[in-house]
């Protein structure tokens, strides 16, 4: 009846982990409680859940990257901790069991529930109002992207408590991941995580691919899309291209450990080096999936704070398009030290190296943009600084180990973990706080404290520093990724050294958090009147913040890059005038939300091989999307009146803001009182 | 200014991590001819890369401190294009690729793990087998075995070939140099040689399970007659690896296991536990049936249907060719 599933499946004997879930069922109460005391729910489904609005579907990526960074970095420091203790015959407080979980654990919910969210969370708030569109081309497919998403980090989450998750890493590698050697639910957990959210990834990546191609305001070719926006084109075209992959690898290690097939065992003629090459063959366009997005924030905010264009943007797309091909040709430097020949390993380490000439041009564009601007130090800067600096490192030491001869003694080693965190901290994580301060105000309304802000961005950077080059070093010490404990005393002072770095980025995390709080407290204070609150150069920023939920009341023209700040210069009129017309809008979808909770129903029943509850949830995820198809009252339109009243509150406060700045304080500071929303 | 200083601090910190290292880390003071190529190797990819690195660095505290928003220096809001900085940035990167690429391919061929080391000396082969979590070493000319210590005379080149029994390891001894993968069924290689006697760490370095942590064994790096000693006593142990039997028990998973001597090992183990991935038996229940094995051609598509010659694992046994080397990446 209820297949492998017993009591014996919750792990009481693990009191750090029973601890974790009572923390995290008190949380979900309070969340219930509350929600309840102040009748929320209907909002919370009607406003939020439900929503198509690609503004707060992005809003909602976000929230939940943030949970799950708390989630993942809880794992971080664990085993950071764990491996201060565990040197010379000590095995510290984590056994195998539990140690292997956690770095399995943290590198997929690093990856795919926390990288990942923000990328798109960022890309579905911003791209549609870059590119003067009303959402994205396929409103409800975008609600039912982040609900499969939303599903997978439940499994991921639900693996804590019933069950166990996977200890073979976070790739899975074959054929540890195989049933012979893992014949426990915990790698079922993750492919059925993995699986479902990267159905939502693949089909975020063909909405935005569509919506980039086809939802451009008239005007806005191709070459005068902003940067965010193509390196957003390029990242769903690796997704497009490269999530397919993972999810057909992943389907034949399921044939394998659900039907006894032989694709990646060891015997009767399986290949476990197809595996590898596989999942790194759509692992490697991953990473550059992350980080494009990322370098697109650094240009949008080093051009916005030096008050400058943007230097070489044609060169800047053209690095980003070679970028994205060679992420293609790469794949095989994950694993030089699996015995391929010469010329073989020779080719994929030359050309990981190629990559490094389009990232190392934008680099320099990023600098020459700074040449001669008026660079102002906002905490968006700051992170984009110690990304520049931080990131030439990383990539130094990325071509390192792309010298096959050097990879077969740097392989395997700690260098790689410090040279992978080295960019995607110093990049992906940068990139994205960057961003989210960046863009919080067009989100909200309302901007956040910069003094936390700050305060953030240096214990991040100081405690990156302190935590990862200590691992540079152990790896030249012959340390590897992945022990538990380790024999040799002397590499100890080094593990507490990255230990106390883990300490300073947790407190990175908590001045965030704090900032949130202190930013949503002084909402009034920081408002943003105008929707301009940086003097931004692209088209998000000639809107209302929060912008109305249709966007643009017209279609704005495009004459150029950086459209908005040349429409600024010239002092013309601003944009969203009279008359206006009634505007088609998609209406919220029931189907999102109830197709995903099927979703995870499915995943569930099919980890602990309880096949009647599989059977009925996938009839029942058919039959709810074949409800949404045959739905044909799917759309809306929002009368002209209501859109001229709400154009109209926005034009109001920025003349009077216009007003205040011509005759009163031209030197900045805030706006007087009566104008703040 | 406090900022400045601050990135200062944690760049002095990261070359003084590196020179630290230099005292008394493995692969900045490797005792082997592989081990010192790759370590020249390392230090050349990393200064040719300072070569654009430091500049970076400097650029980007330079320029933003001296176009920071109150300062007095030229303000060009729209100077967005300049042929001649676009050219050296193009330029420069590929200048430093395009050496870095020679490189790469002339190591990657000079130190190729496949690559037998010229010496004057004969070629040591010994057998290292990866199981859960413990390494097997067999050494098929002096017929003997050993389990997570192993020994090779100095200045003699050795041949590790490199399987498993199991799921996926890595077989480095880092002061030594190159590492490679295990893989069950595979007949993968590495050569290397010890210049300088010692006792070397040796490890796993690809995660492979519960045990992994404890998958450590010394290498011995001795003189010749310290070498013949070394097998003497090992001859002398009372313990014999027999394959399938045996080997089984060996075979069985153990944590931290303790060194071993066999003073015999069945002839052709290292073979026929390759193959006994190939014959389409059910391998995964047991290694102690009785193998079946292919005496000519085992490659990894074989089925038990496709067979056509069999020899029991007793008789006669000999490859007349070794299983096609691992290659990946098609």
């Amino acid at each position: 009846m209820l297949g492998k599933l017993s009591l014996d499946a919750i792990p009481y004997h693990e009191p750090i982990i029973m601890v974790v879930a009572a923390f995290m069922a008190i949380g979900a109460f309070a969340l219930i409680a509350a929600l309840t005391y102040y009748r929320k729910w209907g909002w919370l489904w009607s406003e939020w859940f439900t929503s198509v609005d690609h503004k707060k579907l992005g809003i909602m990526y976000f929230l939940v990257a943030l949970v799950m960074l708390v989630r993942g970095f809880a794992d971080a420091i664990m085993m950071r901790t764990q491996l201060a203790m565990a040197a010379g015959g000590s095995m510290g407080y984590l056994p195998p069991e539990h140690y292997d979980q956690i770095f399995t654990a943290h590198g997929v919910i690093m990856i795919f529930f926390v990288a990942m969210p923000m990328v798109i969370g960022l890309m579905n708030l911003v791209v549609p109002l870059q590119i003067g569109a009303r959402d994205v081309a396929y409103p409800f497919l975008n609600n039912l992207s982040f609900w499969l998403f939303a599903a997978g980090a439940v499994l991921v989450n639900i693996s804590l408590v019933v069950g166990e998750f996977a200890t073979t890493g976070w790739l899975a590698y074959a054929p540890l991941s195989g049933i012979e050697y893992s014949p426990g639910v915990g790698v079922d957990y993750w492919i059925w995580a993995l699986q479902i959210s990267g159905v939502g990834t693949t089909l975020t990546g063909i909405n935005f691919f569509v919506t980039i191609l086809k939802m451009r305001t008239p005007g806005m070719t191709l070459f005068r899309m902003p940067i965010f926006t193509w390196t957003s084109l390029c990242a769903n075209v690796l997704i497009i291209a490269s999530f397919p992959i993972l999810t057909a690898t992943i389907a034949l290690l399921t044939l394998d450990r659900y039907l006894g097939m032989h694709f990646f065992t060891n015997d009767f003629g399986g290949n476990m080096m197809m595996y590898v090459n596989l999942i790194w063959a759509w692992g490697h366009p991953e990473v550059y999936i992350l980080i494009l997005p990322a370098f697109g924030v650094f240009s949008e905010v080093i051009a916005t704070f030096s008050r400058k264009r943007l230097f070489g943007y044609t060169t800047m797309v053209w690095a980003t398009v070679a970028i994205t091909l060679l992420s293609f040709i790469v794949w095989l430097h994950h694993f030089f030290t699996m015995g391929a020949g010469a010329n073989v390993n020779a080719f994929f380490g030359i050309m990981t190296m190629i990559i490094a000439i389009p990232t190392g041009v934008k680099v320099f564009n990023w600098l020459f943009t700074m040449f001669r601007g008026r660079l102002e130090f906002t905490s968006p800067v700051l992170w984009t600084l110690g990304f520049i600096i931080t990131f030439t490192l990383g990539g130094m030491t990325g071509v390192m180990l792309a010298v096959p001869g050097a990879n077969f003694v740097l392989h395997n080693s700690l260098f790689v973990i410090a040279h992978f965190h080295n960019v995607i901290i110093g990049g992906v994580l940068f990139g994205m706080m960057a961003g989210m301060t960046y863009w919080f105000p067009k989100a909200f309304g309302f901007t956040l404290d910069e003094t936390w802000g700050k305060r953030a961005f240096w214990c991040w950077l100081i405690g990156f520093y302190l935590a990862f080059m200590p691992l540079y070093v152990l790896s030249f010490f012959g340390a590897v990724r992945r022990m538990q404990s380790y024999a040799n005393p002397e590499w100890q002072p080094w593990m507490i050294l990255a230990w106390v770095g883990a300490v300073v980025i947790m407190l990175g995390i908590v001045c965030t958090v704090i900032q949130l709080w202190v930013s949503i407290r002084d909402r009034r204070l920081n408002a943003d009147v105008t929707g301009d609150p940086w003097n931004g150069r692209t088209l998000e920023w000639s809107i209302a913040s929060p912008p109305p939920h249709y966007n643009f009341a017209h279609a704005p023209e495009v004459g150029g890059i950086d459209s908005f700040w040349t429409h600024k210069q010239r002092g013309a009129e601003a944009v969203g005038e009279a008359p206006y017309q009634d505007i088609h809008m998609p209406r919220n979808t029931v189907a999102g939300p109830v197709i995903s909770l099927f979703a995870v129903v499915l995943g569930f029943a099919l980890v602990w091989h309880i096949w009647w509850l599989a059977i009925v949830a996938a009839v029942g995820g058919l039959i709810s999307f074949l409800a949404r198809v045959f739905n044909d009252d799917i759309d809306y339109w929002v009368p002209a009146e209501e859109v001229a009243r709400s154009e109209r509150v926005h034009q109001r406060r920025r003349v009077a803001r216009d007003e205040w700045q011509t005759n009163g304080s031209a030197l900045g500071g805030f706006a007087p009182a009566d104008l703040r929303g | 200014m406090s900022k400045l200083r601050r990135f200062l601090g944690t760049l002095a910190l990261w070359s003084l991590s590196l020179l630290l290292a230099g005292c008394s880390s493995a692969l900045l003071d490797p005792k082997g001819e592989i081990g010192v190529e790759q370590r020249s190797l390392i230090l050349t990819s990393f200064g040719l890369m300072l070569i654009v690195v430091i500049p970076v660095i400097v650029m980007t505290l330079v320029f933003a401190w001296r176009y920071r928003h109150r300062g007095r220096s030229a303000y060009r809001p729209d100077w967005a294009h300049n042929n001649w900085i676009e050219a050296v940035v193009w330029v420069v990167p590929c200048l430093i690729i395009a050496v870095l690429a020679a490189l790469t391919w002339h190591t990657s061929h000079t130190l190729d793990p496949h690559k037998p080391l010229a010496s004057s000396e004969d070629t040591l082969e010994i057998q290292a087998i990866s199981m859960d979590w413990k390494w097997l070493f067999i050494y098929p000319q002096q017929g003997i075995a050993t389990v997570n210590e192993v020994a090779f005379p100095v200045d003699v080149p050795v041949r590790f070939r490199v399987s498993s029994d199991s799921v996926m390891n890595a077989f480095f001894i880092p002061q030594l140099g190159s590492q490679i993968y295990a893989m069950a069924g595979m007949d993968n290689d590495v050569h290397l040689v010890a210049n300088h006697p010692g006792r070397y760490e040796g490890r796993s370095t690809n995660y492979s399970g519960a045990g992994f942590s404890g998958m450590t064994f010394e290498a011995l790096a001795t003189s010749e007659q310290a070498f013949e000693d070394w097998v003497e006593t090992v001859r002398g142990a009372e313990q014999r690896l027999d394959y399938p039997n045996g080997y089984a028990e060996l075979a069985a998973p153990s944590q931290y296991h303790p060194v071993e001597y066999f003073s015999s090992v069945t002839p052709h183990l290292y073979e026929q536990l390759l193959l006994s991935f190939h014959d389409g038996a059910e391998h995964a229940d047991s290694h102690a049936d009785s193998h079946d094995v292919e005496s000519a051609t085992a490659t990894r598509t074989d089925t038990a249907d496709h067979r056509v010659g069999h020899h029991h694992a007793d008789q006669q046994y000999a490859l007349r060719r070794r299983p096609t080397r691992t290659e990946a990446g098609g």
